[in-house]
Order: C-alpha cells, then sequence, then structure tokens
C-alpha cells in the first residue's frame, strides 16, 4: 500500500465557502474595531481548514479578498503556523505529541506504532485517504501523555491498545459529529 | 504547609463551569467589589501589596508592570491575556481555564476595570479550540448577566472581552509575538523598546499577562494584598499552579502554597507520589523545558545542604551552576532509566522547530544544537562536539530579540554541566549508548 495525496491539489479554480462559514467569518470580522479586521485573520484561517480539510491557496486568496488585504498576507501567516495543512491531507488527521514530557512516558513507541498500524511514514496519508501521521511540538498536555490530537479533539493516557482502538472509532464515524 | 486553594478551590462542585453555579459560591464579587467600592489606583495597589509576580515565567511583580502602562489622553488601552501555553512541561492554564473559565473572566473584569481598558483579549493557543469554546460561552453567561458590556452593575464601567485562538507557534507566548499574532500577523517577536505597555496592541499602551496571574488577582482582591502576601514565603508570595509530568506517579496539576518542600512535593501523598514503577529519581527540570536541568543530588537539595524549596527564590538557589528557575512551573521529573543526551536532543529540535527564524543566531544555532545533539545520541559524535555545543550556545545567549534564543540555549549548557559523563560516555561507547542508559551519575561534574 503506497501513501499517496488523496485529492488533487494542482487546481487554481477559486473556490468558495459554505454559507454557515460565511456567516462565521462576517460575525467575526465584526467583533473586530473598525480597521482592525485582519486581526480576525488567524481565527478564519481555521474555519476554512475546518471546512476544506487544508488551507489551499485559492482558499487564501478568497480569505484575502474578504479581509480586503493582500494576499501574501494571508500567504505569510499561513506557512507561519503549524497547525495549518498546506497540501491535501487525510479525512483524519493525527499529530501526536512528541516533546519531551510526551517522549518520557513513550510517544517515540506510539508514533511508531501508528505508522505500522497504518502502514504509513510520519507525514503520509493512507492510500484509502483516511488518516494522515503527523508528529507536533508540546500539545500542553504534558501530564497525560502519550496523546495525540485530531480534528481539535485531545486524546490521552495513549496505549498501543488504545490507539488501535481509537483508529476503529475515527473509520467508524464515532467523532464525526463533534 | 496546608492544602490551600484559592484557584482550584471548588472546582469539583458539579457545573462550577457554568454562571449559575459559580456566582452562587462566591464568584464575582472581586468585580462588585472593585466597580463599587474601589478605584482602579487602588485595585493596582492591592495588586502591588500581594507581591504576585508573573505566572507565565518570568516572574516580573504584576502591580510593577501594570503601574509601567502609559495613559495618555484619548488612547485607548488594552488588557491581553496570555493562554499561549506552550512551553513543555507546562499545562496548569489549561487546566485552569477548563476547570474554572469563569474565574479567568471575573479576573479578566476586574483587571480591565484597574487597568482602565475597555476591551480586552485571551489570546489562546490554536491546539485548545475547545477551551476557546469554553470561555466563549462563560464571556456570553457573563454578558446576560451584566457583568460584560456597557455600564457593568451600573458602574459606568463598560468591558468588552474576546477569545482569539493562535495556530500552532510557542513564540507566540512571547508578548510582542503574542502581540503580532493577535494583529493577524506572523508571530515574530517586536524589537523592545517600545515596550507593549507603551505601544502594544494595534499601536495602544497594552498589558499583557498569563492566564493565572490574572485569576489571581481574584482573591488578591476579595481579600487585600495583604492577605496573599501572607501566603507562601519572601518574596515568592501566594500559591502556585504546578504541573507535574514525566516519570512519576501521579502526573497533574497541582495549587501549592509556594515554599513546600521539593521533596515534599515529589514524593508526598498529596503530590507527585514518588518516581513511577519504583525507580530511583534521576533528573528534574521544575519549571518548563527552559529553565536548567537539575542532577536528582540537587533536586531536594541546594549546594549548600539546605532543604529546595517551591519558590522562585530557591530553585534558583546557586545560580546556573547549582540552581534552576522556578519558571511556568512545568515540572518534568526524569527516572533512572531516562537518556539526558536523548532528551536534550528532543528539546534542542523543540526550540529549533519552533524559532521564529527572525533573528540568525537563534535560527541557526537551534538547528546546530539540534544536528550536533542528534550525532551524539545516534552514536556518531566526537569530543569536539560536545565543545562546539558549548561554543554555539554562547554565541546565542543574550544575542536575540526575544528571549527564545536563550531559552534554547540554557537547557544544553546545564545538561553538559551537570551531565558531562554522560555526554563523553555517548562518544567513547556509542554502541552501547544505544542499548543501554547511562544511569545515575554519582559524582558531581561541578564542585557544589
Amino acid at each position: 500500500m503506497k501513501a499517496h495525496q488523496p485529492v488533487s491539489q494542482a487546481s487554481n479554480e477559486p473556490v468558495e465557502f459554505s454559507e454557515a462559514t460565511m456567516t462565521k467569518i462576517k460575525e467575526l470580522i465584526s467583533s473586530y474595531p473598525e480597521g482592525k479586521h485582519k486581526s480576525a485573520l488567524i481565527r478564519i484561517l481555521h474555519l476554512v481548514q475546518s471546512e476544506k480539510g487544508w488551507v489551499s491557496v485559492p482558499s487564501m486568496d478568497k480569505v484575502a479578498e474578504i479581509l480586503n488585504i493582500q494576499p501574501i498576507e494571508v500567504y505569510e501567516v499561513a506557512t507561519f503556523y503549524t497547525m495549518f495543512h498546506l497540501e491535501p491531507v487525510g479525512k483524519y488527521v493525527f499529530e501526536v505529541c512528541r516533546t519531551g514530557p510526551c517522549m518520557l512516558v513513550g510517544s517515540d513507541d506510539l508514533i511508531d506504532h501508528i505508522g505500522k498500524k497504518l502502514n504509513i511514514q510520519v507525514g503520509e496519508t493512507t492510500s484509502d485517504g483516511m488518516f494522515t501521521l503527523k508528529t507536533a511540538e508540546c500539545l500542553g498536555g504534558c501530564g497525560y501523555g502519550p496523546l495525540l490530537q485530531c480534528k481539535y479533539k485531545f486524546h490521552e493516557h495513549l496505549s498501543k491498545e488504545r490507539v488501535d482502538e481509537l483508529i476503529e472509532e475515527y473509520r467508524s464515524g464515532k467523532y464525526d459529529q463533534n | 504547609m496546608g492544602n490551600r486553594k484559592l484557584l482550584l478551590e471548588n472546582i469539583h462542585i458539579e457545573g462550577f463551569d457554568t454562571f449559575d453555579v459559580y456566582r452562587k459560591n462566591g464568584g464575582y464579587r472581586s468585580v462588585e467589589k472593585a466597580l463599587k467600592s474601589m478605584t482602579p489606583d487602588e485595585v493596582v495597589e492591592e495588586v502591588k501589596k500581594s507581591g504576585l509576580r508573573g505566572r507565565g515565567g518570568a516572574g516580573f511583580p504584576t502591580g510593577m508592570k501594570w503601574s509601567f502602562l502609559a495613559k495618555p489622553e484619548g488612547v485607548p488601552r488594552h488588557l491581553v491575556c496570555n493562554a499561549d501555553e506552550s512551553e513543555p512541561g507546562t499545562f496548569k492554564d489549561r487546566y485552569l481555564m477548563e476547570k474554572n473559565p469563569h474565574l479567568l473572566i471575573e479576573g479578566m473584569i476586574t483587571s480591565s476595570y484597574a487597568l482602565g481598558a475597555n476591551l480586552s483579549f485571551i489570546y489562546i493557543r490554536g491546539e485548545f479550540m475547545y477551551i476557546l469554546h469554553i470561555l466563549e460561552k462563560a464571556i456570553a453567561e457573563a454578558y446576560a448577566n451584566g457583568f460584560l458590556g456597557k455600564n457593568i452593575l451600573g458602574s459606568g464601567y463598560d468591558l468588552d472581552l474576546q477569545v482569539a485562538p493562535g495556530g500552532g507557534a510557542y513564540i507566540c507566548g512571547e508578548e510582542t509575538a503574542l502581540l503580532e499574532s493577535l494583529e493577524g500577523k506572523r508571530g515574530n517577536p517586536r524589537m523592545k523598546p517600545p515596550f507593549p505597555a507603551v505601544k502594544g496592541l494595534w499601536g495602544c499602551p497594552t498589558v499583557v499577562n498569563n492566564v493565572e496571574s490574572i485569576a489571581a488577582v481574584v482573591p488578591i482582591v476579595n481579600e487585600g494584598g495583604d492577605a496573599y502576601a501572607q501566603i507562601g514565603i519572601g518574596r515568592s508570595t501566594g500559591t502556585k499552579l504546578i504541573s507535574a509530568s514525566g516519570n512519576i506517579v501521579r502526573p497533574g496539576v497541582y495549587e501549592i502554597d509556594m515554599g513546600m518542600t521539593v521533596e515534599e512535593f515529589i514524593y508526598g501523598d498529596d503530590y507527585c507520589r514518588g518516581v513511577a514503577n519504583g525507580k530511583k529519581l534521576k533528573a528534574c527540570v521544575p519549571g518548563g523545558s527552559s529553565v536548567p536541568i537539575l542532577p536528582h543530588f540537587l533536586v531536594t537539595k541546594t549546594a549548600t545542604g539546605e532543604d529546595r524549596l517551591m519558590s522562585y527564590e530557591s530553585l534558583a538557589d546557586g545560580g546556573f551552576a547549582t540552581g534552576s528557575m522556578l519558571g511556568s512551573g512545568g515540572f518534568i521529573v526524569f527516572d533512572e532509566d531516562q537518556c539526558i543526551v536523548r532528551n536534550t536532543w528532543n528539546f534542542a529540535r523543540f526550540y529549533s522547530h519552533e524559532s521564529c527564524g527572525q533573528c540568525s543566531p537563534c535560527r541557526e544555532g537551534t538547528g546546530w544544537m539540534e544536528k550536533v545533539l542528534h550525532r551524539l545520541e545516534t552514536g556518531h559524535g566526537n569530543m569536539r562536539d560536545i565543545e562546539l555545543l558549548e561554543e554555539i550556545n554562547k554565541k546565542i545567549e543574550g544575542n536575540t530579540i526575544c528571549p527564545l534564543g536563550d531559552a534554547a540555549a540554557w537547557p544544553v549548557a546545564a545538561a553538559i554541566r551537570h551531565f558531562r559523563d554522560e555526554f563523553e560516555w555517548h562518544v567513547n561507547e556509542p554502541q552501547q549508548a544505544q542499548t543501554k542508559n547511562y544511569g545515575l551519575i554519582t559524582q558531581p561534574s561541578v564542585a557544589v
């Protein structure tokens, strides 16, 4: 099974955001004082990623248009913050914390285990497009490690057995509602 | 020392994260007291008297920081709460915000009043999106009950409070990088001066305080600064949240009175309950990944043989030669099986990853340190590498705009200072170093 990119990323077609996302974006912008609307940018990128799964160049261009700023002002921010996926990813992205305190309680083994279980390397996506495995620097749950985050949800005190279950739970759509 | 709780007192009460239950248990009293019976300057005065020091890591007196705020006529001022908690080993703010969100909101209102801010922000790391939603719910409840918005409690004071997320960047915990991020930009720290107290968010005078510092303002205003200052020891007043992680029986967040012994904290039944799996203590990083590591014989005792206490002064006793720092209270414990070289490399990789790239000494130096440490850890290093690390350290320290460079340099310097034998063993016995651990050191490598 070879890892591959699940969706086309070459498209330069303009994108549209859903009505729900647009409503939230407008609310956000109006919550800032006159002329300070650029402050909403990072949160808008989170909203875009939640809808589209990742942050493409056309998505960034659209955000620039909405905020009435230059596209480069969006690119430079999206590329700075590591939470934004600038390439297509799987439906579920497992970001496993690998920093000191998590390493002390076995994160290295856990990362290896997930990679073997899903038959991918860190940074790759399964061929069915379901899972991407990434590592993250300190996720701020040091006392509850090893841990991973997926779609903003924390899964803590992980054992290999628990991670195996977790993969099945995600596959079955258990966390899709949240 | 008792188990006094000021910040985590009622968190086990069912529904304590809701306005009604929080209010019923004495919540928002500090807002009533401040807005109805105190001037803003009187609130600042109480915080000064309390001796409260910034809980984010630097330990700068909060009241003094507040008194530096510039107040030019007609220019808005802002209070920004730093909830970007990203220092490895630190997870106290997350716990506090999740369990006791209204305490932070209450602290923000009382503190904003003291500073004359009418628009305040909580900047939270993007990974804590679920806590952002908890806070937004708490804020909505506070608005609905007249504690936020126009003319709060009929006092004539207006305050709007908003939460904004980051996007996964440790550097945004540095206050000027945080402000850049809050303005929707890359988190590149600003040159100081001007300090945020003069030119902060959108060029306006701004105070940036850690979550725990702002929460502590609530008991300080309720009980008075003098009462707060009586808790603790010396210039380490009040209670402190400690996040304990690593190889201990009971990791978690503990609220302690400043000044309890490190011994009791690690081994006491009410706290960490000792090293996990019956193993021996090898080392401890007492204040988050940026502070110097202490070998086991300097953890519970200082170099002069006195009990080491959980306080700013005692943890720093002996300077960097034989001491460390309280920092953010991220208390990381290492058992006898842990490899110091591997851990030092892990932290170096973290700093290299998180350097914003603005200053060459940090951008290049952290990368070099990571590479050299990786070489040593994987058995491909030589003795010259150990000196090279020390040289790189000296070239980073003090030569960067913000303290990330120092934060990256200190742990490496301390690891070599205390565990040089283990580094040399990795060079001399590369095969062995791959299959087993060096174990405990028995001889101090520096004169103590």
